[in-house]
């Protein structure tokens, strides 16, 4: 089953998503989803802004789902993420994984989460409700230890 | 070749993109970050800290040591924030 890639500014409908990988089908066992949300930060941030590297950010989310496919037999996947502007309580990802079994879906859809986070060229600009901007989110310790489970 | 830049490291250096010429003796990734830092004050301010520098070369991450020959397209960018 195909792997499908959207890199977009757009904002998605994850259930709309989720059905294109079970419609039809009489095969599929399982199906796992993630969603990840842009969060207020205790009501200081009015926005993030995504910034990411055209091209190789799908290459590099496509050889993460190329690299999920070689480690578990899943079905489809899809991995959708947004650039821009992103208030808090809008979708940021989505991923979903399925498979004919529940454990390669969840473990497929957490690994490949893992490594968008650590090599997936994005990267996020807060603007704060103040209306002060510029500072850019600096990479956690805790997304490169979690990594080490992969390994 | 052609460098682009992303995030705080295009902001520093102030352009997104450029053709940069890098002499013979710049082999490797970390040459070319020895180098760049010298090419003006943005640039020393941009590479300051090398070793927190990411760099893909033809949109492949690659380490430091790897060698630049053949590569058209070299970037550079602070570790990654997305998801």
């Amino acid at each position: 089953m195909s792997t499908t890639i959207r890199i977009q500014s757009e904002d998605f409908d994850p259930q709309m998503e989720a059905d294109a990988l079970t419609r039809g089908r009489n095969d599929v066992g399982a199906l796992a989803t993630f969603t990840g949300f842009c969060r207020h930060e205790a009501g200081a941030l009015s926005a993030l802004e995504l910034e990411h590297y055209p091209g190789m950010a799908e290459k590099e989310l496509q050889r993460i789902a190329d690299e999920a496919r070689a480690r578990w037999p899943v079905q489809g996947i899809t991995v959708l993420h947004r650039y821009g502007k992103i208030a808090p309580g809008e979708r940021i990802v989505f991923v979903a994984v399925s498979g004919a079994h529940r454990s390669e879906a969840f473990a497929a859809c957490e690994f490949i989460m893992d490594f968008l986070k650590t090599s997936a060229p994005f990267w996020k600009r807060e603007h704060k409700v103040d209306g002060s901007s510029g500072d850019w989110v600096e990479a956690k310790d805790a997304d490169d230890k979690a990594l080490e489970r992969w390994t | 070749m052609k460098a682009v830049y992303f995030a705080w490291v295009r902001e520093r250096v102030g352009k997104p993109d450029e053709e940069i010429a890098p002499p013979v003796s710049v082999i490797t990734v970390g040459d070319l970050l020895d180098w760049l830092k010298g090419q003006g004050e943005e640039y020393a301010y941009a590479f300051e800290n090398a070793k927190v520098i990411r760099v893909a070369l033809d949109q492949m991450h690659v380490k430091h040591d790897t060698p630049i020959a053949g590569a058209r397209e070299v970037a550079f960018f602070p570790p990654m924030t997305g998801g």
